[in-house]
């Protein structure tokens, strides 16, 4: 498969002041993830809070910078562009934010909103732009004559679908979507979800779906990549992932997700313990402190992301065949 | 066994009633029927599931029973709730105190804003044991450690020193419920306990009520916007719609056999783990504005199977089978054609 | 951009009718600007008549059987009509006020925005200077600028609108540091957009609801400071009627027995900063961001 967006050793790192000995603190929001996005798939990236999905989606569009590492879109390194290089590629990248509410300015009719990136781009005249706002208000089920209104006059998944039209006005390829269901009620949820479905078809749009939904994942994503503090622990193609769940972590994930059918009522064991803090993560793995499976190695060696059968990656000890070992890290 | 089941449902003691409550809001923009006419029942040790989107009414609901509807400019402007007999709407503040906290307690969304910041965790838990029990100090604080312990916060002795800001989400919201547990209250209300929290922290939080009810005796009210999570805890469940209960039964009836639209398209609308669909089905339109509510049923104009009646018409909350409740002209009217085709045959 | 006002003003209009301070600040502050602004027809007599008729010196006003005629509260010292002073004193006094908080606006506005969004060293270096300037009292520090500059109302409005840009800077920076975390401001990043484009159109539009609540608490104390300065001697300069002025050229007739002439002006100063105090008041709890979803 044709790769749109792969990432190296990609790092993140917040300073957080200085402790008393004069030593700079980071929080790891990202350590060191390597993986790819490939042309016209659907990538869903998932993790609890504070897992660094979403400083990873924020730091390949560059809204961040990062702290080490390089993101390739198109096969071009874009990690060390200028600012004026990088509005080139800007365009054929977008973000959808998770709250409905926040991602709009209050102040702007929704017109003005979804024309804005063609006109910070310069893409078409006035009139044409207003042409293309109206286009995409059609294709993203608003009315053409909402086009002067305030974002407070809708709801939130009529907001969500601004921001999913403002995100498609200059025509991009790659779209980050943030959590971009989460905050919305259920019933509306299924709008927006299955409307980020046609339109990825009918566009052939890239997306890094970011959630923490697996749920929402499972229906919408091709591969999924699971996240643990800052790392990403599996990889897999959707099937492989959920039927085949190999990580510790990932089964956990699973297994805690509420089924709603009463038939499937948890009996068995969960995961217990809190994620530990990515100021100071855990030394090896960093499952290790929750993991029911945990040996001696887990504690003292992080294990690496490696290839099994299958596009299948897991970065766990308790996996040690890999298909090809030549791989280290990046997961194909 | 469905009959020994609902036999057993019916002998056992009701200690929760709640009869066509309504409570308001009275804004500059209008009233706001936030609840309008809600009846349903609470028995002892069952879980009562309250399930809708934002602005059905489900928390107004719980916060009406606990008495705490901010007022001005909210009020409870009709209905009765009858708790352990005694109707809780036409009680003095002074006794309705008495029973917040001990008999009746509360747990939020966000257990960071529902404790105070300033207090250490122990002294909270400790102030309410004093204010319900009657001990002093010392065994206060003896016996919060002892619930501490028991909503499985690990090292005890030192955590109870700890601020609120110093714990995690999930320890945050073990301590309210133990806090809400301090006091063995008869019924537990659990608002949106867990949507703050992670999956595998939320599976814990969710195991944890369910325990402590076997092993405390109490009923739990607990409201969601997940049905898995509904599915997961509940015994009976009512879903609310615009201030409404359009549906109420029991869990496998609701999941098996839902006869209302809103819960039919809400349970067919969710992404769902065991089952893989191409598209989602979904309802369409958007959740109604309390402030304009749509004439008669407040559904119809989401509902595929509306018709004329249901435009003009608010219909009854009518009792389909063994407490199986619908609120809906076409239930009525399929049973009513149903009966007459019988004769007709 | 036209219908943004509209809706906003449609809002606010509709959020002040249930706010009956606010609408009493209101109507002071309207009857206010309506005299200052057709002083000259209301006002029964010249503000500065020349030659001064003296004879009419500190005459009583309707209230007392030595009244004059047509100068219903009464003369000064200098034999003017005191309600006529009154009424182009208003025009004098807010003129005073708005500019002087017009100055402080731009000042504050530019220097708070550029803290706020930038941060870092210039955010350390205007901070700074903001902390030095609030550690002088604010008449003292007005003061000490009108000496500088001169003695006149035109040094005296500067003055207080240099005294004022602190506060200003510092409430600006606050609205901006909250705006700038907003989402719709990080998705202008993903963008693209320049930085002068997102502290145009999203930044200051959206930071501003503050500042028109404290203009208008400070249009108050601008009033009392510039009235103050005058009463120093150091503002308006005679025979321009302002308030300040009018009360320290006659307060020390009070003792003998004509108290009008210190009294009106008094109370000019009282309503009218008690009207824009109320309207501030009530515009803040009408914008209040807490207050809104």
């Amino acid at each position: 498969m044709e790769k749109l967006v792969e990432v190296k050793n990609l790092k993140k790192w917040f300073w957080i002041g200085k402790s008393p000995l004069g030593k700079k603190k980071a929080v790891r929001a990202v350590d060191d993830v390597s993986f790819y996005v490939g042309k016209k798939e659907v990538l869903g990236l998932v993790g609890e809070s504070g897992c660094g999905k979403t400083t990873c989606g924020k730091t390949i569009l560059r809204i961040l910078d990062p702290t080490e590492g390089q993101v390739y879109f198109n096969g071009q390194e874009i990690t060390h562009l200028r600012k004026k290089e990088m509005i080139m590629v800007r365009r054929k990248m977008m973000i959808i934010y998770q709250d409905p509410f926040g991602s709009l300015d209050p102040r702007m009719t929704i017109g003005s909103t979804i024309a804005e990136p063609m006109e910070v781009h310069k893409i078409g005249s006035k009139k044409e732009q207003e042409e293309r706002v109206i286009e995409i208000m059609e294709k993203v089920g608003l009315l053409p004559d909402q086009i002067n209104r305030y974002p407070h006059e809708f709801s939130g998944g009529q907001r969500q679908r601004i921001g999913i039209a403002r995100a498609l006005a200059t025509g991009p390829e790659f779209i980050v979507a943030d959590e971009c269901v989460s905050a919305l009620d259920v019933s509306i949820q299924a709008q927006i979800i299955n409307l980020l479905q046609d339109l990825q078809k009918e566009f052939g749009l890239t997306i890094l779906f970011v959630a923490h939904d697996l749920s929402v994942i499972k229906h919408i994503c091709d591969r999924v990549a699971v996240m643990y503090l800052g790392k990403i622990v599996e990889a897999a193609p959707k099937r492989e992932l959920f039927n085949d769940p190999k990580h510790p972590y990932t089964q956990a994930l699973l297994s805690a997700i509420p089924i709603p059918d009463p038939k499937f009522r948890k009996k068995g064991q969960i995961l217990m313990g809190d994620v530990p803090s990515p100021v100071n993560p855990p030394s090896g793995c960093r499952f290790h402190t929750r993991c029911s499976y945990v040996k001696t190695i887990c504690r003292e060696e992080e294990p690496e992301l490696k290839c099994f059968e299958n596009n299948h990656y897991v970065a766990c000890h308790l996996f040690s065949n890999p298909v090809d070992t030549n791989l280290s890290g990046s997961a194909r | 066994m469905m009959y020994h089941q609902d036999k057993a449902r019916r002998d056992m003691k009701t200690l929760l009633e709640i009869k066509n409550l309504k409570t308001h809001f009275f804004t500059h923009e209008g009233t706001v029927k936030a609840v309008d006419g809600v009846s349903f029942k609470i028995n002892q040790g069952e879980t009562l599931g309250i399930v809708g989107e934002s602005g059905s009414g489900k928390s107004v609901t719980a916060l009406s029973v606990m008495r705490l509807i901010p007022h001005p400019p909210g009020k409870i402007v009709g209905g009765e709730i009858y708790f352990e007999g005694k109707d809780l709407l036409k009680l003095e503040d002074k006794e309705i105190r008495k029973i917040r906290g001990k008999k009746i307690s509360m747990i939020f969304q966000e257990p960071m804003t529902s404790l105070d910041p300033v207090f250490t965790v122990g002294y909270e838990i400790g102030e309410v044991i004093q204010l319900h029990q009657g001990l002093n100090k010392k065994e206060a604080r003896k016996k919060a450690i002892e619930i501490l312990k028991i909503v499985g916060i690990p090292d005890v002795e030192k955590r109870i020193d700890n601020y609120p800001h110093e714990l995690s989400g999930g320890m945050r919201q073990r301590v309210m419920i133990a806090m809400a547990l301090s006091c063995n209250p008869t019924l537990l209300i659990a608002d949106e306990p867990t949507t703050a929290l992670d999956v595998t922290i939320q599976a814990q939080i969710l195991r944890l009520i369910n325990e402590l009810k076997g092993e405390f005796g109490a009923s739990v009210m607990l409201i969601t916007h997940d049905l898995g999570i509904i599915a997961e805890m509940c015994d009976n469940v009512a879903v609310m719609y615009a201030g409404h209960i359009v549906e109420y039964t029991d869990i496998y009836t609701l999941f098996n056999h839902p006869l209302h639209p809103y819960t039919k398209g809400l349970s067919k609308s969710i992404p769902r783990m065991n089952i893989e669909v191409e598209h989602l089905d979904t309802i369409p339109g958007i959740v109604p504005n309390l402030l304009d509510l749509p004439s008669g049923c407040p559904f119809h104009p989401r509902c595929d199977f509306s018709f004329k009646r249901c435009v003009e018409e608010m219909p009854e909350l009518i009792e389909i089978e063994n407490s199986h409740l619908v609120k809906c002209h076409l239930v009525k009217k399929r049973i009513r054609s149903k009966k007459v085709e019988w004769k007709n045959w | 951009m036209k219908r943004t006002r509209e809706t906003k003003t449609h809002e606010l209009v509709r959020r002040l009718k249930y706010n009956k301070s606010a609408v009493f600040g209101l109507a002071i502050v309207v009857i206010l600007i309506l005299c200052a602004i057709f002083a000259n027809y209301i006002a029964p007599n010249s503000p500065t008549p020349s030659p001064p008729e003296l004879f009419k010196a500190l005459k009583p006003g309707f209230w007392s059987e030595d009244k004059v005629e047509g100068m219903p509260l009464g003369a000064d010292a200098m034999g003017r009509c005191i309600l006529s002073r009154i009424l182009y004193g208003a025009r004098v006094s807010l003129t005073a006020g708005f500019v002087a908080v017009g100055i402080a606006m731009i000042l504050g506005i530019t220097f708070g925005t550029l803290s706020g969004y930038y941060g870092g060293w210039v955010d350390a270096l205007i901070m700074r200077i903001v902390d030095i300037m609030f550690a002088f009292p604010a008449l003292l520090l007005a003061i000490v600028i009108v000496t500088v500059l001169g003695q006149g109302l035109d040094k005296a409005m500067i003055a207080i609108g240099i005294v004022y840009t602190p506060q200003m800077a510092r409430i600006i920076r606050s609205s901006v540091l909250y705006i700038k975390e907003m989402e719709y401001i990080e998705v202008q990043k993903a963008i693209g957009s320049s930085d002068a484009r997102i502290i145009f159109r999203h930044v200051l539009p959206n930071s501003i609801a503050p500042v028109i609540v404290y203009g208008t608490l400070m249009l108050a104390s601008a009033i009392l400071d510039c009235a103050a300065l005058g009463f120093l001697g150091l503002g308006a300069q005679p025979p321009t009627p302002e308030w300040g002025a009018m009360l320290s050229k006659s307060y020390s007739y009070i003792v003998s027995g004509a108290w009008w002439a210190a009294t009106f002006p008094g109370i000019a100063i009282l309503f009218s900063v008690i009207g824009l105090n109320l309207l501030g008041d009530g515009l803040r709890d009408i914008l209040d961001p807490r207050l809104k979803t």
